[in-house]
Order: C-alpha cells, then sequence, then structure tokens
C-alpha cells in the first residue's frame, strides 16, 4: 500500500500537525519508504494467531475505588502556556 | 580531580565508605569534567548547585553511618524523566519551558539511595533515534574518533546518546537511560559502555515521558557489568503508580556478578547472521562465542524464524503508541503554543512547531495505522506477528536455553550525518538486533567486548528469561573478564 498527497494531508490534519506543500512531497515520500519496509508483514501467516495483549501474564491489578489525590491545582496549571485562575484559557471554541 | 572521575561506580561507593573520599569532592570532579566538555553536548541541563547540596547532605549522612546504597555517587539523568523543579524537555522544543512538580518514581529511588544527580542528559527527540541527531539541543558528540579520520564527529548512538557518551567521557559514574527498540543497549554498544534493559515492569514507567507504553523500559548505562547490577538494584521494584509494574522483590544484582557461568545454555540464532553483514561483526560474534564456552557455557543453535519481521512490527507499533501518547502535546496544559485562528489551528501550529521531522513523521505512521480502515490491516496483523515474535523466545528458553547471545548493532558507531538523511529506513536498521528483546517484553544487555579496526568499540548482546536479569549479569561479566579492556578515549574535548 502506499499513500497520495491528499492522503498524507489527511494524515496530517487526523494528527493535528500543520504541513505545508513543500513537506506533503517530502512526507509522501517517507511515509510511503516506511510503508513499503512494513508490507512484508503480509506476507506473514497470521491465522488463528492471537494478537498480544501483554508481553507478560500479568493480572491488570486493582484498587480501591477512593479519591488518593487531588487539591493541587496550582501544580498542574503551573506550566500552562496561558491560564486564568484555576482555569486553562483556549481559543475561544463556541460562538 | 581526574582521577576521581575515572573510579567505576563501586569502587567509587567503596572509597566513599572507607572515607577515603568525599562526596562533595567527587561531585567536584564530575562537575569540572562536565564544564570542559561542552563540545560534547551530553547535558541539556546542568544542575551544579543542586548536586553540592545534595553532596553535603550525602557527607553528612556517611559521617552519621547511615549511608544509601548509592550514598554521594554522581549520575547524570536522561531527559526523559521528570526531575521535580528541575526542567524536562524529552530533547523537545514542545517542551522547552516544561518544570516538572514531580520526580519520576525511577530517579526518586535513586535519589532515595543517596544518588547524587549532576544534570539532565541529551537525548534523541522523544527518545525517537538512534545517533542522538533528532535532539531539539543538537546532537551529542561521541568522546570516540574513528582511528583513520579523527575529525569525523563520531555519534553515540540513540536514543540514549547523552547517557552512553558522559558514561564513556567519565562526565557521570553512571546515567539512567530508557530503551524502546534498543535505545539503551544500541548507544552502549557504539560507546564502550554496559547497558541493560530489564524485564517490561521490572522498572516503573512512572514519570518518564512515554514514547510507547507496551515497549518502555528504564535501565542503566555503565562502564562495568558490576555497576549496572549495582544502579539497576536502586531502580527497580514495584510501584502502585505503573500498573504494569511488577510486585516481584528485587534481588541483589551485584551478587551475581562474576558469577560461574558453567553449563549455561546459550543459544546462538541463526536469523541474526543477516545479509550483508560485515565479516569483521561476524568474527566479533564467534569470538563472544568462544569466551563464553571458555566460561564452561554450552552452546547451542537456535531458531527465532520470525526475526525478520520484528523491525517491521515494531515501525507499526512504536508509532502508533507514540501517536497516542504524544497526542496529549497540544499547547493547552504545557509546553510550547502557537496562536491560532481557531483551537484546531491553534493545536496544527503548536504541534507544527514544536515537534521535529522524525517526531512529526512518526505520529504521521502512527496515526495512518490506527485510523479507520487501516487498522486491521497493519495495527492487528503487527500484533498478531509481535505474538509469533514472542513465541519464537518462549520455544528457545522452554527447550532449556538461559539466554541468547547475538552482536548488539549490525556496525560500529557511525559519523555525524552519514545514516538516514535520505532514507529513514536505513538509520532503522541499527536496532535489528535489539527490537526483538523490546517486542517480547525480555531483558537484555549489552556489553562491550573490544574494538574494531577503525578504532570504535563493539558489543555484545545477551537476551534472558523474564525477570533473570541475575543470568544476564553472570555471563555479561564473563564476557567482560575475557575481552580485551575497554580504554577509552583520552580527553581530546577538554
Amino acid at each position: 500500500m502506499s499513500v497520495d498527497p491528499s492522503v498524507v494531508r489527511r494524515i496530517a490534519h487526523l494528527s493535528r500537525i500543520a504541513v505545508d506543500d513543500n513537506e506533503v512531497s517530502r512526507l509522501n515520500g517517507e511515509i510511503n519508504a516506511i510503508l513499503s519496509f512494513v508490507e512484508t508483514l503480509s506476507s506473514v501467516n497470521v491465522e488463528g494467531v492471537e494478537p498480544i495483549a501483554s508481553v507478560l501474564p500479568m493480572q491488570m491489578k486493582k484498587r480501591p475505588d477512593v479519591v488518593t489525590d487531588g487539591g493541587i491545582a496550582d501544580d498542574i496549571l503551573v506550566n500552562a502556556p496561558a491560564r486564568e485562575d484555576h482555569y486553562f484559557v483556549v481559543p475561544k471554541v463556541i460562538e | 580531580m581526574s582521577e576521581l572521575t575515572h573510579l567505576t561506580l563501586a569502587q567509587a561507593r567503596d572509597a566513599l565508605r572507607s572515607k577515603k573520599i568525599s562526596a562533595t569532592e567527587l561531585t567536584k570532579a564530575h562537575l569540572n569534567a562536565m564544564e570542559k566538555a561542552r563540545l560534547l553536548n551530553c547535558y541539556i541541563t546542568e544542575t551544579p548547585e543542586l548536586a553540592l547540596d545534595q553532596a553535603r547532605q550525602s557527607d553528612a549522612r556517611l559521617a552519621e553511618g547511615n549511608a544509601g546504597p548509592l550514598e554521594g555517587l554522581p549520575i547524570g539523568v536522561k531527559d526523559l524523566y521528570c526531575t521535580k523543579g528541575v526542567r524536562t524537555t524529552a530533547a523537545s522544543r514542545i517542551l522547552d519551558h516544561f518544570t516538572p512538580t514531580y520526580e519520576s518514581t525511577v530517579s526518586s529511588n535513586l535519589m532515595r539511595d543517596g544518588a547524587i544527580s549532576l544534570g539532565k542528559l541529551n537525548l534523541d527527540e522523544f527518545a525517537m533515534g538512534s545517533s542522538n541527531e533528532t535532539s531539539a539541543f543538537g546532537p551529542v558528540v561521541s568522546p570516540w574518533r574513528r582511528r583513520s579520520d579523527p575529525e569525523a564527529k563520531i555519534v553515540p548512538g540513540g536514543s540514549s546518546g547523552g547517557s552512553s557518551a558522559a558514561v564513556a567521557a567519565h562526565l557521570c559514574l553512571a546515567a539512567t537511560a530508557t530503551d524502546t527498540g534498543g535505545s539503551i543497549r544500541q548507544p552502549a554498544a557504539f560507546t564502550g559502555t554496559v547497558g541493560i534493559k530489564p524485564t517490561y515492569g521490572r522498572c516503573s514507567r512512572w514519570g518518564i515521558v512515554a514514547f510507547a507504553s507496551s515497549l518502555d523500559q528504564a535501565g542503566p548505562i555503565t562502564r562495568t557489568v558490576r555497576d549496572a547490577a549495582i544502579m539497576l538494584r536502586s531502580m527497580a521494584g514495584h510501584d502502585a503508580k505503573d500498573t504494569t509494574s511488577v510486585d516481584l522483590p528485587v534481588s541483589d544484582y551485584e551478587k551475581a556478578v562474576g558469577q560461574s557461568v558453567k553449563g549455561r545454555r546459550i543459544g546462538v540464532p541463526k536469523e541474526y547472521r543477516i545479509e550483508g553483514m560485515s565479516p569483521e561483526i561476524l568474527q566479533f560474534w564467534d569470538q563472544g562465542v568462544a569466551w563464553l564456552k571458555d566460561a564452561g557455557a554450552e552452546i547451542v543453535e537456535i531458531s527465532l524464524p520470525h526475526t525478520k519481521y520484528a523491525l517491521p512490527t515494531y515501525y507499526i507499533i512504536a508509532p502508533a503508541e507514540a501517536s497516542s501518547n504524544l497526542a496529549r502535546y497540544d499547547g493547552v496544559r504545557y509546553g510550547l503554543r502557537e496562536a491560532g485562528r481557531d483551537i484546531a489551528d491553534m493545536y496544527e501550529k503548536t504541534r507544527a512547531k514544536g515537534f521535529g521531522s522524525e517526531v512529526r513523521r512518526r505520529i504521521m505512521i502512527g496515526t495512518y495505522v490506527l485510523s479507520a480502515g487501516y487498522y486491521d490491516a497493519y495495527y492487528v496483523r503487527a500484533q498478531k506477528v509481535r505474538s509469533l515474535i514472542k513465541q519464537d523466545f518462549d520455544l528457545a528458553f522452554a527447550a532449556g536455553v538461559d539466554a541468547v547471545l547475538t552482536p548488539a548493532t549490525p556496525s560500529t558507531a557511525f559519523a555525524q550525518g552519514e545514516q538516514g538523511s535520505n532514507d529513514p529506513v536505513e538509520m532503522y536498521l541499527n536496532d535489528v538486533f535489539t527490537v526483538t528483546v523490546n517486542m517480547a517484553g525480555l531483558p537484555g544487555i549489552a556489553v562491550p567486548g573490544g574494538c574494531a579496526a577503525n578504532g570504535l568499540p563493539l558489543g555484545l548482546q545477551l537476551i534472558g528469561r523474564p525477570f533473570e536479569e541475575e543470568t544476564l549479569f553472570a555471563l555479561a561479566s564473563a564476557i567482560e573478564q575475557a575481552a580485551p579492556k575497554i580504554e577509552y578515549p583520552k580527553p581530546w574535548w577538554a
């Protein structure tokens, strides 16, 4: 399988990464090189093989459903590029 | 002063305990060496005041007689580990001004045991790379030089290139590192150092910037096998904050160093003799086999038939997980923000500016293989092939093999700009021998075995059964004893 420039633009948008025209053609070549590299997997017989869920037979750990943390709004906001009181500030999303 | 930086971690520990040296003088010697080695670009952030403060506290504890296992030992921390109050960048512009308010579990385990942090070590951006050339803070220069061409700037491997170069250049006694496809073992092999990626789940991933969560593991890079064993004992352990961390006791790994390997069965996988491999690497591998045989191990040829699919599988699974993990860098909660006309435009501009080209490429590949219509053909198929790769190892171990011996890398280190500029896949091939180990969640250690004709070091890799790191330390120390001693480069940079 290979991709064309329109697919590259679509992937870039899904990834929320802005790309300009020059980049699209470069990325197109690079992505196709990687896709052709992984193409070999289509020749592996995977009939009846389960997709791996965990490398080790481990049971997902559970803990009591109680609050163990909190009250650290200042810590959480300290690295935000834009904040007001205890809120993250983002561009307007609802007109 | 320079003599102090040439001690091994174990020697420094013993000298501190017997009061022959102080933590403060040991720390100062390293800070001094770091200052003279800025040309190598090993550290992104140096923290001399914090280090000296910690050293004073260590000296007090040493005097009181309640020293921890790593008391007063200066180490470097890969800048992928979140450190409380110290800028953490993952070598990315998108985290340029990020200062965590918490400490990663592994680095806090090391501090609990008395280790001193000298600063944060350079790496490939978000640990994506094999040469440290993708760092937004510039590439790391290896202390090693090619015999024929001493002016060429040699790469220290990656992604833990700052860690491997700093250890080889004596800019710390040991360093923390992480390994997703070979990022501890490949840089260790390129710099004549020892690096172990423990079993998946042995170290907590909490507080380490995530790349591919089902593959990422923390581990140390050191100058000797004993030092790696000492470091891993402190780094490993159960952590309730990482559900994949395993609740098993941590052994005193140092006791395994120097233990007899008589009767151990070592598998040599025929599929690792890949096409186009240099005769020098093949010869070196044979030499490794001979060393273990001389030490009393039994050598058997084994087959790991799905080996050739490991790297393609990795380049689906790792980008898929990365695209998901790196979705958090959105210009809202931390890091860089670029203004946009609406929120989606802000996300797109922030991520285009904040991520370097390798990271952008991997996020896009990951997004593609997880997208509707391609998920089954790529991602689910890769997860099935991953089951087969793991099964290869399960079968070998079930047949009585204790460990597998391979070269760590298909070549010695190369110079900056020599690989991957036209085709990203060329750079990816560096991990051809290491990536299988992450796919199967197994422990793997790289140990130096001498130098190639070009004067650059060569490393062997040992792969073990899950949670049998002790076997790897015993075997690696047998190789270390048999191999010619690594002479680290004289400080041409100082």
